[in-house]
């Protein structure tokens, strides 16, 4: 009666890292096969599971990975464009003409125009070294440059705003060490979503059992809300640093700071303490105090702003102020925000004035790479020297499109002083940010439309995305279980994930890696690009640069392959604390700030003389789009774009399991739905200046009345109206830059809800 | 596991974050369309907001339930179906023989949870079946060893009664007393409260 049908005749079964797409984790699956087909997949297995060595166990995307894998929609042949850009038509070609036009593109671009009007755009659909946009780029450099990017979609404020700080970006402990907390406040931060770092949320959990308490600010009550957290306190999107200014006030009034720490570690808490030539200016205690502009940051204001009442404000400020260690984690949802460098360096003061810095059990904040040495290297395929030394912040590739030629400093230009290009070639691999995950869709579909302005664009994917619409060649390319790869871990972890080949590459796709290396014979640099290695080669490669970094004692390839161990670990059995040793010895081991010190009070940002928008300590301003502000009459709800398990950004919007799990949806409180009759399930549009969106809506008491929440990533459908029909969030944020960081503020968008009517 | 007399899961709901890895890992191990779920995650929420000035004061309050089949002491599905195409192991396992189903749904209908699907395209109805190949073989069933926060467990009810302690139903669950599920529940801190006020199953459509 209990007999299994036998299935598992022939089958074989290989352990491998889980294809990265930027999701958040590392894990590892175990990839059953048979005849040449994925048949299905398991989780981690590794005996004992300690802290010290977790199991990486997967979530709902990789587990559920083979309806992406064998998804009748997979791109199968190469194809060119055959109606006017964006609308959609494309006819077959074979790899030979697909390999000589966009070969013949690249040359025809150089020599019109030169290398820095080429561009190979940010994406992160790839990380496994032979899949990725990585790829594309040493092909460009090879062949004499591309204008290049710096900085990114999901970290942009916080990974300029927190050297200001701390003079760099290393702030965090090894994970491990969150257990010796007494006091975790999570602000804006939601690990049980958005993972940040596989093991996460279950060291959260486990610092709980351990009598750590939690707190979860958020407007939104988040899955990590819920699951790990003793107190949620909803808060105003955009409004964060307003609470943490009115902490530091109780701080001060209540002297619960750390006033040694502050006098030897710290410059700019006070007028003690100003950097030479700053003396007499607003130091941060004039700020909060409003000595200068006259505006104490008392709980009482803050509360105004942030919805937040004054006695929760003043009570947190109390219990991470005095319940040590503690850590104060900063998401990265708040800083993709208008003026989002704020409230990275409004929570790394707050860190550093209860002296919670350098400690077991506390936490620096801010960008938070792992002690001791950054961690994770992400990607170490070699794309090479870029000989154009122009580069631009990622987020501003429209820009450069539109009027490269001229810009500079202003727009975040670095390496020349003025741009000399527009670009007019764009190769995008692994990449759905030309449309669909940069903002203001509307807006970037017209620019893209213009074929004299952008003349080619190549996309190379796993699907047609709402940015292969746009492409004048489409090129097919494989999955990470179709070709070699190797990963580490994301942002935290010490493993290597192998990813051996499983299955062959179906119908004509190739590797990332295969198709770059075919278009560089035809231009003559093959050689160059390839060292005579194919994929595994390269994966041999990379895991030498593993073994002469971070894991002396990683295996041979051959070794790790004959294993079938699938992931290499390090145990963390004392968990490494950013900043130990200047903490000990702030003299003898000077930060690599100006002062040597914690700059609570930046002489750098001053210099720049911008006290508006980019003030010399962490300041809460109001931002552009605002229920403070006028627009707030047309469009009275705050939107953001969460993380959703549905999704990693964009990709498996289209995969039917992941669908049923999460289907998308705006999240609208029954008190903002109530007024406008909207009820449960129905179809709502969203809108503002920029665009509309139609989407079904769940009604929900988890989020803060006056906010809305619509997943980000879902793929642009628009309607013969222009309007969206699948909740993508896009047509809805704005192409405004932060000011600092030049980095996208993708969560400050001001809109309206009505029920939908009709189609 | 020979010993066992009666499996049962283990599901801390204080630590559920709801991710559905329990769900996915189902679905894949048992080839489950669209439509057809094994284990589900029920969304419970509910509560309310106070407007206090210029204060939003949230009396809300939400938790998760992952649901697969009990595994009843008495099962109400091997009651209700005609051709005896569900049985009860030795060690509590409850198991549908999809081959002598024919997909008339009683069981469906008799089950307090809602654990037996109908799986339209065979025409018949199908469950978990507790993983009873991987646990035969020292394994865990599919949904306890995919979750990440390590909110599943199974084994032995008495000792894991022991283990754990809990509860077999908490809101809007029904009574236990029907059919004496194999299931022990850690409630989160809501689930009380939950029972006395407006929460409700908050994500029906994907369930």
């Amino acid at each position: 009666m209990r007999k299994k049908i036998e299935k598992d005749a022939g089958e074989r079964m290989v352990r491998t890292g889980c294809p990265s797409h930027n999701c958040g984790g590392r894990c590892l699956l175990l990839v059953y096969v048979k005849n040449g087909v994925i048949t299905r997949i398991e989780g981690d297995d590794r005996p004992g599971d300690t802290l010290e060595d977790p199991q990486l166990r997967a979530c709902i995307r990789g587990r559920g990975y083979r309806h992406r894998q064998y998804h009748p929609d997979r791109l199968k042949v190469p194809m060119k464009r055959v109606g006017k850009r964006g609308e959609g038509k494309f006819a077959r070609i074979s790899w030979d003409e697909a390999v000589d036009r966009v070969a013949g593109e690249m040359s025809r671009v150089k020599e019109k125009y030169g290398n820095s009007a080429m561009f190979v755009p940010y994406g992160t659909g790839g990380y496994s070294q032979i899949t990725g946009r990585q790829t594309a780029q040493r092909l460009m450099n090879l062949f004499g440059g591309s204008l290049g990017f710096y900085n990114s979609y999901s970290w942009a404020a916080i990974a300029a705003a927190t050297p200001t700080v701390y003079g760099t970006s290393v702030t965090g402990n090894q994970r491990q060490d969150w257990l010796n907390s007494k006091y975790i406040l999570m602000w804006s931060w939601n690990p049980a979503e958005a993972r940040d770092g596989t093991n996460s949320e279950y060291f959260i959990r486990m610092a709980r059992e351990r009598g750590a308490r939690t707190v979860c600010v958020d407007p939104r009550m988040s899955p990590s809300a819920v699951s790990l957290a003793d107190e949620w306190v909803p808060i105003r999107p955009g409004t964060d640093a307003a609470m943490m200014s009115a902490m530091v006030h109780v701080m001060i009034t209540e002297k619960l700071l750390d006033a040694e720490f502050i006098r030897t570690h710290c410059v700019g808490f006070d007028e003690t303490q100003m950097p030479p030539g700053c003396e007499g200016e607003e130091s941060y205690r004039d700020y909060i105090l409003g000595t200068q502009d006259g505006t104490p940051k008392t709980p009482e204001w803050a509360e105004r702003i942030t919805g937040v009442a004054r006695a929760t404000i003043a009570r947190i400020a109390r219990e991470y102020a005095t319940t040590k260690p503690a850590v104060l984690y900063q998401g990265y949802g708040m800083q993709r925000r208008a003026y989002g460098e704020q409230v990275v360096r409004a929570g790394c003061v707050l860190a550093a004035i209860t002296g919670n810095v350098g400690i077991p059990g506390g936490w620096a904040g801010g960008m938070a790479l792992q002690a001791p040495d950054g961690g994770p290297l992400w990607i170490v395929f070699p794309p090479g020297h870029n000989p154009v030394n122009a580069s631009i912040p990622s987020f501003l590739w429209s820009e450069a499109v539109l009027r490269g030629k001229g810009m500079g400093p202003e727009d975040g230009v670095v390496g020349v002083d003025r741009l000399d290009n527009n670009i007019k070639l764009i190769y995008a691999v692994a990449s759905n940010c030309l449309v669909n995950q940069h903002a203001n869709i509307n807006r970037t579909a017209g620019i893209l439309r213009d074929e004299e302005r952008l003349e080619f664009l190549v996309v190379q994917d796993n699907f047609l995305t709402s940015t292969g619409r746009f492409a004048d060649i489409l090129l097919p390319a494989c999955t990470q279980f179709e070709t070699w790869g190797v990963e580490d871990g994301w942002k935290y972890g010490d493993e290597v994930l192998l990813m051996p080949k499983i299955v062959e590459p179906p119908f004509e796709t190739k590797s990332d890696y295969a198709i770059c290396a075919e278009i560089a014979r035809k231009l003559g640099i093959g050689e160059a690009y390839t060292k005579g290695r194919d994929e595994r080669g390269w994966v041999e490669w990379a895991l030498d640069r593993y073994k002469k970094t971070r894991f002396p004692g990683l295996p041979s390839l051959d070794e790790f392959e004959r294993s079938n161990a699938g992931v290499y670990s390090v145990p963390v059995t004392k968990p490494a604390v950013a900043f130990e040793d200047f903490r000990r010895d702030p003299v003898g081991h000077p930060l690599p700030t100006p002062s040597g010190r914690i700059e609570i009070f930046s002489k750098k940002l001053f210099d720049l003389k911008k006290p508006a928008s980019i003030p010399a300590v962490p300041k809460y301003i109001q931002e552009w789009e605002s229920p403070f502000g006028p627009e707030a009459a047309k469009y009275p709800l705050q939107a953001v774009g969460h993380h959703g398990l549905a999704r990693v950004h964009s990709t498996f919007d289209n995969v039917d399991w992941l669908n049923e799990a999460f289907p998308q949806r705006l999240f609208i409180n029954p008190l903002d739905a109530g007024p406008r009759s909207i009820k449960d399930g129905e179809a709502v549009r969203v809108f503002n200046e920029r665009g509309a969106t139609v989407v079904p809506c769940r009604l929900t008491t988890r989020i803060m009345p006056g906010v809305v929440t619509l997943p980000q990533g879902a793929w642009w459908a628009p309607d013969e109206k222009g309007t969206d029909r699948r909740g993508s969030i896009n047509v809805l944020t704005s192409e405004r830059w932060t000011p600092f960081a030049f980095g996208n503020a993708q969560h400050t968008n001001m809109v309206q809800v009505e029920k939908a009517k009709g189609r | 596991m020979n010993a066992v007399r009666r499996f049962a899961f283990f599901f801390d709901s204080s630590s559920c974050s709801g991710c559905k890895a329990c769900q996915m890992a189902c679905k894949d191990k048992n080839d489950l369309g669209p439509g057809v779920l094994w284990r589900k995650v029920y969304e419970i929420a509910g509560g309310g907001w106070r407007r206090d000035g210029e204060v939003w004061a949230p009396r809300v309050y939400a938790y998760n339930i992952s649901l697969a089949c009990n595994h009843c002491e008495d099962p109400a599905c091997l009651r209700s179906c005609p051709t005896k195409a569900i049985v009860k192991g030795p060690d509590g396992i409850v198991v549908l023989n999809s081959r002598a189903c024919i997909g008339c749904r009683y069981c469906e209908w008799s089950c307090p949870y809602g654990a037996p699907r109908y799986e339209g395209e065979r025409g018949v109805m199908g469950k978990c079946d507790f993983c009873f190949d991987l646990v035969e073989k020292g394994e865990k069933p599919a949904c306890v060893a995919a979750c990440p926060m390590r909110a599943l467990d199974f084994g032995e009810l008495e000792v894991l009664k022991e283990k754990y302690g809990g509860t077999d139903a908490i809101f809007p669950m029904p009574q236990a007393s029907q059919t004496g599920p194999s299931l022990l529940i850690k409630p989160h801190r809501s689930a009380g409260l939950a029972g006395k006020g407006t929460a409700g199953v908050a994500n029906d459509e994907e369930t």
